[in-house]
C-alpha cells in the first residue's frame, strides 16, 4: 500500500507540473493584452506603459514562468490583474461556493440514484425498473440549464420560496447560504442522479449474474443479505468511480448552472478570468482545479484498495 | 403544540388579502440594484471601468465639482469656485466640516495631493488626460484650492467633476481598491466577491437628511435571463441597466415595474478604417452610410431602443445638433458613389466584431443591408482581448462596430494614432479652437462644427445612442433616468 500510494503521488506531481507548462505556454499564445483590456479604448500610450509595468508583462518569459511556479510552490498564488488581490484569498472565497455545491449536489445524487438502481436492478423487466430507467433517460436528456431556469420560474419567480440565484455569503450564516445553494445543487444533482441510477443498476445486474451470488444463493442466504453482503459490495467499484468522476466534474463544469443562477463560484471566476484576460488568475485556477481533480482520483484509487482488499496487480 | 394544516393555510391566505403580491414585506430602508458586471475594484481613481463608477459615484467618493443627473456642473467638495479673466485660474472654496469614513478630517491638502497624484508620471489614472492641461495646484488656506492651468480648457470643470477626479486621502490611497474611504453619504460595508458589494449609510455625512437609505446592496448578474428573473422574483428592487433588453416589454406591462429609457454617452457607429483602401475614399464612406438603414438596426439589434445619431455627439448634450437626415437610406445612391470611386462592381471586406449584443446583431443587420448595395461582408466574431489587441491597438480592420462611451469624446478624432485613421485639419482646428473656449455659447457652436465636418467626411456610419435601459419596482424614486456620467447615485433614491 504505501509503494502503492508513493508511485501515485510522484505521478500526481508530474501530472500537475505537465499541466503547468501546458496553460503557461497556452496563455503565451493567447492574443489580448491584460493591460489595454483594463484600460479600454481611451488608453493613453504612457499610462499603459506603467500599467504593464506595474504588472510585470514587460519581464521575459521564462522568468515569469518561474516566478509563477516558484510562487505557487512556496503557497503565494500571486495577485489578481483585474481585482488587485491576492489569488489565494479569491480562490478560497470561491472554493467555499464550488466545493460544498459540488458535494450537495453528489449528495443528493447518490441518495437518490442507489435505492432507485438497486430498485431497478432487483425488480429487472418490471414496471418498477421501466419507471427507473425513464426517469434516467428523461434526467440525461434534459439539459441542466434550462431544468435550472425551470425551476426558479416556478420556485423564485413564481412561489417566491427561494431566491432566483446569488449567493449571500458564509458570513450570513448557515441557513441562508443552504437555502441558496439549494436549487442550483439540486439542478446539477438530477443530471449526475440520472447517470449514476443507470450505472447502479448495471452495476448490480452484473454482480447478480456472477457465480459468487449464486454460491450465496445456495448457501440459503435471504435476497437482502445476498443483496448488502455480495453485491453491492462488488458494485461498489463501478459506482465509485463514477461518483469520482462526477466530483471532478462538477468542481470545474458547474458553469453553467452557476451562470444561471449567478453563484460565484470557481468555475465562474476561470470564464471571467478569462474574458478579461486575468492571466495569473486562469493559471492558478487551472492549477487548482487539476490538483482537486486529481486528488479525487487518488482518493477514488484508495477507495478501490479498501472496498477490495484482495492483493492484485497495481497499474 | 402542533399547528394545524388549516390554520396555516387561513393565515396565509389573509396575508395575501392584505399584502398585494410582490410588495410583500418591502424594507422601506434598503435597496438592491442589479448590475450587469462586477467592478474589479472599487477605486475611480486606477481603472476605466464603468462599473467602478456605478457603484462608488457620488456615493462613495466625491470630487471637486458634481454632475448631476442632467449632466450639469453643480458644485462637490467644493461649495464655489471662481475663475480668472484669462480662464487659467480656478479657486475652488471648499465646503468645511466634510469628514472620510476613517473619521479623518478633508481640506485643501487632500485635493492637492489627488489632483497631483492623478497627473504624476506613474498614475494609472484611466482619464489622466483630464489632467493634462494643470499647471500647479496650491493651497493658499485649509478651505482654498488653487488650479492654474498652462492652457485654457473648456471642459476642466465637468472633468473635475468625473469619479476619476474623485478626491481621495493619502492616508487611504493605496488601499481604495479593496476597502474604499472616501467622503460620501455611503460608507462601504462588504464585499462578497463575484456576488455583491454592499454600502451602509454614513452617519458622520455632513447633510443628515442624506442619504435616505440606511443600506445599498449592488448585485451583479451577467446572464440576461437572470437577470429578468432577478427583477421578476423581488431579488433586486432595480436594474437601472438592463442586458435583456429583449425582455422589457414583458416587464413594461406589468403594473408593479416602472420601465424607463433614457440616454447614455454611447455613441455606436459602424467604425471604417479610414487609412485602408477603399474607405480611405470619401465617396465609399459617404456609400456606406448610404446603404445602412439606422432605424432597421435599431429595431433588430436593440428592440427598439436607442436614437439615431448622424454624427459623433449625444442628442441630450448642449451643442447637439441632428445630422440624421444627411444621408437617407438610398441603396441605389450608393451602388452609384461606389461606381463614381471605382468600384462598380461592389467590394469585399471583413467586419470585425466585439462580443456585445448591440455590435453581434448590428452586425449582422448591417451586412445584410450593404449586400443590397454590392458591398459584401464577411463577418468575423471576436472577443473583447483581441479585438482590442487587433482593431483598436494594432488598427487592422475594415469594418467594426463599437460604442464610445465617454462623456463628450468627440475629440477622439484629433488624437493622431487613432484607430478610425482619420487626419482632418479642419476638424483639428475646430477642436483646438475649442479647448481654448470658456464660453457656453461659443463653446455650443464649435461642437456644432465639429459634428457637421465628421458627417460630411462620413469618418464612419453614426448608428445610434447606447440607450440606458432600465427597471425598477414601482415606488421607488430618484434614479437617474439618463447616464450623462456612468454612475448610480443613489444618494437621493427612497421609496414612496
Amino acid at each position: 500500500m504505501t509503494g502503492f500510494l508513493a508511485r501515485r503521488l510522484v505521478g500526481l506531481g508530474l501530472t500537475l507540473f505537465l499541466a503547468s507548462l501546458v496553460v503557461f505556454a497556452v496563455l503565451e499564445v493567447l492574443p489580448g493584452d491584460p493591460a489595454l483590456l483594463m484600460l479600454g479604448v481611451d488608453a493613453r500610450p504612457d499610462t499603459l506603459a506603467a500599467l504593464r509595468a506595474q504588472m510585470g508583462l514587460d519581464r521575459p518569459v521564462p522568468v515569469r514562468y518561474l516566478a509563477w511556479i516558484g510562487g505557487l510552490l512556496g503557497g503565494d498564488m500571486g495577485v489578481s490583474h483585474t481585482y488587485g488581490v491576492p489569488v489565494g484569498d479569491l480562490v478560497r472565497d470561491r472554493l467555499a461556493v464550488t466545493v460544498p455545491l459540488a458535494a450537495l449536489a453528489i449528495l443528493l445524487s447518490t441518495a437518490v440514484a442507489l435505492p432507485l438502481g438497486m430498485a431497478a436492478a432487483s425488480r429487472r423487466g418490471r414496471p418498477a425498473d421501466y419507471a427507473v430507467m425513464a426517469f434516467s433517460q428523461l434526467g440525461v436528456a434534459i439539459p441542466n440549464f434550462w431544468f435550472g431556469i425551470l425551476l426558479v420560474l416556478w420556485l423564485s419567480v413564481g412561489l417566491g420560496w427561494f431566491d432566483a440565484g446569488g449567493f449571500p455569503g458564509w458570513s450570513t450564516g448557515i441557513g441562508p447560504a443552504l437555502k441558496a445553494l439549494a436549487l442550483p445543487a439540486f439542478t446539477l444533482g438530477l443530471t449526475e442522479a440520472a447517470i449514476l441510477a443507470r450505472i447502479t443498476r448495471a452495476a448490480i445486474l452484473d454482480s447478480l449474474g456472477e457465480d459468487y451470488v449464486r454460491t450465496a444463493r445456495a448457501k440459503g442466504l435471504g435476497p437482502g443479505a445476498v443483496m448488502r453482503r455480495h453485491v453491492l459490495r462488488n458494485a461498489l467499484i463501478p459506482i465509485t468511480t463514477i461518483v469520482g468522476l462526477q466530483f471532478a466534474f462538477l468542481l470545474g463544469g458547474a458553469i453553467v448552472v452557476e451562470n444561471v443562477f449567478f453563484l460565484p463560484g470557481l468555475g465562474r471566476l476561470l470564464f471571467q478570468a478569462i474574458s478579461q484576460r486575468d492571466l495569473i488568475v486562469v493559471k492558478d485556477v487551472v492549477m487548482v482545479m487539476a490538483a482537486l481533480v486529481v486528488a479525487v482520483n487518488l482518493i477514488v484509487d484508495v477507495l478501490y484498495a479498501v472496498i477490495d482488499p484482495r492483493p492484485k496487480a497495481l497499474p | 403544540m402542533k399547528s394545524s394544516p388549516l390554520l396555516i393555510a387561513a393565515a396565509l391566505l389573509a396575508a395575501g388579502a392584505l399584502l398585494p403580491a410582490g410588495a410583500a414585506a418591502q424594507n422601506r430602508d434598503r435597496l438592491v440594484i442589479g448590475m450587469q458586471l462586477e467592478p474589479p475594484h472599487l477605486d475611480p481613481t486606477a481603472g476605466a471601468a464603468a462599473a467602478i463608477d456605478e457603484v462608488t459615484y457620488s456615493n462613495l467618493f466625491e470630487s471637486l465639482t458634481r454632475i448631476d443627473a442632467r449632466g450639469e456642473v453643480v458644485p462637490g467638495l467644493a461649495e464655489s469656485w471662481e475663475v480668472s479673466p484669462d480662464g487659467l485660474t480656478y479657486t475652488f472654496k471648499l465646503r468645511p466640516g466634510v469628514k472620510y469614513h476613517d473619521g479623518t478630517g478633508f481640506d485643501s491638502a487632500d485635493v492637492k495631493f489627488a489632483l497631483d497624484r492623478a497627473r504624476g508620471a506613474d498614475s494609472v489614472n484611466a482619464q489622466k488626460g483630464y489632467f493634462s492641461a494643470i499647471g500647479s495646484v496650491e493651497t493658499p488656506g485649509p478651505l482654498t484650492v488653487a488650479v492654474t492651468l498652462t492652457r485654457p480648457d473648456g471642459q476642466f470643470l465637468f472633468n473635475m467633476g468625473s469619479n476619476d477626479a474623485a478626491i481621495v486621502a493619502p492616508e487611504t490611497a493605496a488601499t481604495n481598491r479593496q476597502r474604499p474611504v472616501g467622503t460620501g453619504p455611503f460608507r462601504f460595508d462588504r464585499w462578497v466577491s463575484g456576488d455583491r458589494v454592499v454600502l451602509a449609510r454614513n452617519p458622520d455625512f455632513r447633510d443628515p437628511a442624506v442619504p435616505k437609505l440606511g443600506e445599498v446592496v449592488f448585485r451583479f448578474i451577467s446572464d440576461p435571463a437572470a437577470q429578468l428573473n432577478a427583477v421578476r422574483s423581488g431579488d433586486v428592487d432595480a436594474f437601472p441597466n438592463i442586458g435583456a433588453t429583449e425582455s422589457l416589454p414583458v416587464l413594461e406591462a406589468d403594473r408593479s415595474f416602472t420601465v424607463t429609457v433614457g440616454t447614455t454617452e454611447g455613441e455606436t457607429v459602424l467604425a471604417l478604417n479610414n487609412a485602408r483602401k477603399p474607405f480611405d475614399d470619401v465617396r465609399v464612406r459617404r456609400a456606406l452610410a448610404h446603404a445602412v438603414n439606422r432605424q432597421d438596426v435599431i429595431d433588430g439589434a436593440m428592440f427598439g431602443y436607442g436614437t439615431p445619431i448622424g454624427s459623433h455627439f449625444a442628442p441630450h448634450r448642449a451643442g447637439y445638433v441632428d445630422l440624421t437626415g444627411l444621408y437617407p437610406h438610398d441603396p441605389a445612391k450608393a451602388r452609384a458613389l461606389l461606381a463614381e470611386a471605382g468600384y462598380p462592381d461592389g467590394i469585399d471586406a471583413v467586419i470585425r466584431l466585439p462580443p456585445p449584443v448591440y455590435a453581434r446583431r448590428g452586425g449582422e443587420i448591417i451586412a445584410a443591408q450593404l449586400a443590397g448595395a454590392g458591398i459584401r461582408l464577411r463577418i468575423e466574431p471576436m472577443e473583447w482581448a483581441p479585438w482590442l489587441e487587433q482593431v483598436f491597438r494594432g488598427r487592422d480592420f475594415d469594418m467594426t462596430i463599437v460604442s464610445h462611451v465617454e462623456p463628450l469624446d468627440i475629440d477622439i478624432y484629433d488624437r493622431p494614432d487613432y484607430y478610425f485613421g482619420y487626419r482632418s485639419d479642419r476638424f483639428g482646428a475646430v477642436m483646438d479652437e475649442l479647448s481654448r473656449t470658456v464660453e457656453p455659447d461659443r463653446r455650443a457652436a464649435l461642437y456644432g462644427d465639429a459634428q457637421r465636418i465628421l458627417a460630411e467626411d462620413s469618418v464612419n456610419v453614426f448608428l445610434f445612442q447606447l440607450p440606458k435601459a432600465g427597471v425598477h419596482k414601482a415606488g421607488l424614486t430618484g434614479l437617474w433616468e439618463n447616464s450623462p456620467v456612468p454612475a448610480n447615485d443613489v444618494t437621493a433614491v427612497s421609496w414612496k
